[in-house]
Parts: structure tokens; C-alpha cells; sequence
């Protein structure tokens, strides 16, 4: 008790101290205000951000550069400055593309790239997540199967392309099974990782209160790993394009790749830049795809969380 | 008296070669409302693990009786545990279907109704410790396991959540032990205080004090006095620094 009164004396007299210390007259130095907010409720208007922090500013902005890339290419090539014999300029290509969509090539071609994606991705990305789960949750598959499949893993699967000609020919096959070849993997990593890094403590949780083995995978363990697990998916789509290149370069009838092969044989460098092109539409369409499908799943997760609505 | 009764026999846990309980007993009766005490590392968390039959004691006996069926436990642990991707409404109903009426009652009794719908990310600590408050009640447990549930949380958060404990158990009384490093928070709220230190239970108070408590209360001050003296003897021991 002597103690508590004593300190308590203590901090009587230092409090004494502070104040007299704040009666002194300030002498001399000028003082000096900083503003670091000073808004009236209700008036927005006068926000100095309001024009860079519209609405429409993540709708445009993106579209900026590549626009203005547009302009600069289209006016370069119009005055020399680019030859149009090593770089056609864009309206040059838009023409190629406006003439093959009316002889209706573009458009098969496209459509049959597209469902070599998107059947070979299914097929790996799927394959992928299978193997993914059952190793990621089982012990004894991940010890039986885990060694093997980062051995394939380290093969570069482009390297299986005579494999693949002499295996199933010049169809279809080779070309799928390569898209889908390289999409099991990314997803297949990312979905063991996920799982295997899932709180442990969320999973005792689920289990003191009471939830089924199927019932702790469906409700913690797989929404849990989502996150991982889709960015699997955004990697293996990419690779899954990147694979369809390759793949049809083979001896296609077919496809944006025959377009290449068959326009360097022309010489037609317009149709080239136009297949680049539409491979980067494609491309970043899937990615778009994807990343709504992610906000749309994981509206829950801090980082996406301020998406919501825009 | 409703909850159910805790008996503890000559439980010890060991991990490795680290003995952190030793041949303890304990009896809880029903309803009554228990706080663990002791320094760090003394095995109170151990000790309520065990009782949650979350982890296995290394040798010994736990029993848990109740009157009419199986006892239910229900832990609430420092982190909230809740799940992100699950709605606060969601969360509550964890592994039961249908109740969700039920829940929103609930919510309602830890003052979160209208946040049914948020997720986790959207509340505060103090909130999200509502929410598993309130998954831990709708269970009805006979035996509500707290481990430091309110350790993180600010003074004043901390504060309400006691109030907000004090209240629900007054309406629906069960059986509580709650792990805590704070004396003051053990004397508020409970029917009796347990210090555990090297493995065993040092001190065993039990009082009756009439709630509301207040923390100026003169008895509970000097219990608090008797805690303290308990805890610190560990570190009075070691050699005085010159």
C-alpha cells in the first residue's frame, strides 16, 4: 500500500511539473501550422484527385499505352520513318485481317485454336487438380506418386514433339496432348502447395467441431487453397497457348498457327503481326476469364476484397 | 446446476522429454466457472487442449459427466479461427444444417445483428471474437473451454467482451474454465482461480464474490495480491542480480 501511495505521489508532483512547464511564455520562434486535412463534410468537389480518381479511370487508363503505341506505329510507318516491307503498319493489317474474316478463314482458324486450348487445357488443368488433391491430402499418394511426377515435371514437355508426331501422327492428338501436357503441371504444383499450406490450425477447428473428412476438405481445405490453386490455373493457361505455338507449327491444316506457317511462306509479314496479335487477344482474354472468376471466388480475401463492385 | 463436471486424475503430458504436466488432479463442478493462471509455458494451455481432447494426455484420466447425454465442449482460442471465405452467419452454423435461425438469435445476443452477412475480413478483433463466441454457443456446450479468448484485444474491447460473458452465462449457465494471463480478468469472472506451475496446480482459490464485480473491490484486491505473490515466487527464486 506504501508503495501505491507513494508512486501515486510521484506522479501528483510530475504532473504539477508539466504544467507549470506549459504556463512559460514561448519566446521568440514563430510558429509553424501544417494542414494535413481539413475537409468539410458532404463537398467532395473540391478533392484535387477527383479527375484522376473517377470511375472511368480503371476502365481507360489501361488502354492508354497500347493506343498510343497504335498511333505512334500507324503515324511512323504513314511517314517512312518504319518500313512497311520489315513492319507492316496497322491499318495494313487490320485490312488482312477484314479480308481473311471475309473469306471466313479467320474465324475457323481461330475457333479450331481456341478448341485446342481449350480441350487440351481442360483435359491437364483437370488431370492436374486431381493428382493435385489426392497428394496433397494423402500422405501414402504423396509418396507414391510425388517423386515421379516432379521427374516428368522437370522435362521440358516441348522436347516430346517427335515423340509425339510419331506416337499419334499429325492430328489432333499430338497437339492437344502437348497443350495438355503443359497445363497439368502448373496446376498440379500449386494445388499441392495450397493444400499442403492450409492453417493448421483451421483444420483442427474444423475438426473439433465436429466436420466429416469430406465435409473438412470441402468447407476448409479446398477454399483455403483456392488462392494457390488459381493462380495455378492463370500460369497453366498461359503455358497452355504458348504450347499451342509450338504445337501448330506441326504440319497444320488448320488453326492461327497454320496462318503463321502458311503466311511465311507468302512472305506475308501482315498476316504474321496479325496472328501475333490475335495470340495476345487470347491470351489476355483467358487471363480475364480467370481473374474474374478469382474475384468473383475469393471476394472473401483481404487483397481482392476492394474489387468488390468496380 | 447445469454444465458438466470435470475430473482430471493424475494426467501428465510430456513433450519429448519436456514434462509439462505431472500427475494432476483437478475436479470442476458443474456450472462453476474456473480460471487457470501461471506464467508462460506452465501448461495451462496444455491443460485445456487436453480437456478439449485435442491433443492426448500422456498417461492419466479425464472424465467429463453430465446429466442425461454425452457432454458437449466447446473451445474458443486466442486467434478467432474463423473461417474468411464463410459469412459471419456461415461461421456461426459450422457444421450444423439448418440452424439458421438459431444463429441469427445468437448473433443477435453478442450485438452483431445486421453483420450476418459480412465477411470476417470487414470486423474488428473484438467482433470477430463475437463470432466465435457465438459459434461456440450454439452449440449449447455443457462445458465451454476458453483460451485466452480476449488476450488481443484492447483494454476496453476486452472489458465488453467480459461484460458480454458475464451476461450470457447469467442466462444460460454451464460449466467454464478459461486460460488467462491476466489476474484481474480471472477474479471478475470467476467462481475460482487455479495457479499452474511446474506441471501441478500451486494454488486453488475458490471464493464467492456477488456479481456484478467491480475491480475496486477490496477483497478481490487482496486475492489479486495473493495470485501475484504465487506467480512471481518462480522468479523471487532465481539468484538476486548483483
Amino acid at each position: 500500500m506504501t508503495d501505491a501511495s507513494l508512486s501515486s505521489a510521484q506522479i501528483l508532483g510530475a504532473a504539477k511539473r508539466a504544467g507549470s512547464a506549459e504556463q512559460t511564455p514561448i519566446r521568440g520562434e514563430p510558429v509553424v501550422v501544417t494542414v494535413i486535412a481539413d475537409v468539410v463534410a458532404g463537398k467532395t468537389g473540391s478533392r484535387p484527385s477527383s479527375a484522376f480518381g473517377a470511375w472511368w479511370r480503371p476502365l481507360l487508363l489501361p488502354w492508354l499505352l497500347p493506343l498510343g503505341l497504335l498511333a505512334v506505329w500507324q503515324s511512323l510507318s504513314a511517314t517512312g520513318l518504319i518500313s512497311t516491307a520489315i513492319v507492316p503498319a496497322p491499318y495494313e493489317i487490320w485490312t488482312a485481317a477484314r479480308q481473311l474474316a471475309e473469306r471466313g478463314e479467320l474465324q475457323i482458324d481461330i475457333l479450331v485454336s481456341l478448341r485446342r486450348v481449350a480441350i487440351g487445357f481442360f483435359m491437364g488443368a483437370t488431370t492436374g487438380l486431381l493428382f493435385g488433391l489426392f497428394v496433397g491430402l494423402f500422405e501414402p499418394v504423396r509418396d507414391l506418386f510425388d517423386r515421379s511426377l516432379q521427374m516428368v515435371r522437370t522435362i521440358p514437355h516441348l522436347a516430346l514433339v517427335p515423340l509425339m508426331i510419331l506416337w499419334f501422327g499429325i492430328g489432333e492428338e499430338p497437339r492437344v496432348i502437348l497443350v495438355a501436357m503443359g497445363s497439368l503441371f502448373p496446376v498440379y504444383i500449386n494445388t499441392v502447395g495450397g493444400i499442403r499450406n492450409v492453417d493448421p490450425k483451421l483444420i483442427e477447428l474444423g475438426k473439433s467441431y465436429g466436420l466429416g473428412p469430406a465435409e473438412l476438405v470441402w468447407s476448409v481445405i479446398l477454399p483455403a487453397a483456392l488462392q494457390p490453386i488459381l493462380v495455378g490455373i492463370r500460369y497453366a493457361l498461359g503455358v497452355a497457348w504458348l504450347t499451342l505455338v509450338v504445337g501448330e507449327t506441326i504440319a497444320s491444316r488448320d488453326g492461327i498457327g497454320y496462318l503463321v506457317q502458311n503466311a511465311r511462306e507468302l512472305l506475308r509479314i501482315d498476316v504474321i503481326v496479325l496472328a501475333i496479335i490475335l495470340y495476345a487477344i487470347a491470351g489476355w482474354l483467358s487471363d480475364l476469364v480467370t481473374r474474374l472468376i478469382e474475384q468473383r471466388l475469393l471476394r472473401w480475401h483481404p487483397n481482392y476484397a476492394r474489387r468488390i463492385g468496380t | 446446476m447445469s454444465g458438466a463436471e470435470v475430473r482430471l486424475r493424475a494426467v501428465s503430458k510430456s513433450f519429448g522429454a519436456r514434462e509439462v504436466l505431472n500427475r494432476l488432479d483437478l475436479d470442476v463442478a458443474a456450472g462453476q466457472f474456473v480460471s487457470i493462471i501461471g506464467p508462460s509455458g506452465a501448461g495451462k494451455s496444455t491443460l485445456l487442449r487436453l480437456i478439449a481432447g485435442l491433443d492426448a494426455p500422456t498417461g492419466g484420466r479425464i472424465e467429463l459427466r453430465t446429466a442425461g447425454n454425452k457432454s458437449d465442449v466447446r473451445m474458443m482460442f486466442q486467434e478467432d479461427r474463423l473461417l474468411p471465405w464463410r459469412t459471419v452467419l456461415r461461421n456461426v452454423v459450422l457444421g450444423l444444417k439448418g440452424r439458421e435461425n438459431q444463429a441469427t438469435g445468437i448473433l443477435r445476443a453478442v450485438g452483431l445483428q445486421g453483420r450476418e452477412n459480412d465477411f470476417p475480413i470487414g470486423l474488428s478483433g473484438g467482433q470477430r471474437q463475437r463470432v466465435a463466441l457465438a459459434r461456440a454457443l450454439i452449440h449449447e456446450p455443457d462445458l465451454l473451454l476458453l483460451d485466452e479468448p480476449f488476450g488481443a484485444l484492447d483494454a476496453i474491447t476486452r472489458a465488453t467482451m467480459q461484460l458480454l460473458l458475464e451476461q450470457l452465462l447469467a442466462v444460460r449457465p454451464r460449466t467454464v474454465m478459461l486460460v488467462t494471463h491476466d489476474v484481474e480478468e480471472a477474479l471478475l469472472l470467476s467462481d475460482r482461480v487455479l495457479l499452474v506451475r511446474d506441471g501441478g496446480i500451486a494454488r486453488d482459490l475458490a471464493f464467492d464474490r456477488p456479481r456484478p464485480r467491480h475491480r475496486g473491490d477490496p477483497y478481490l484486491a487482496a486475492l489479486k495480491e495473493e495470485l501475484l505473490d504465487g506467480l512471481l515466487v518462480a522468479e523471487r527464486d532465481l539468484p538476486a542480480v548483483a
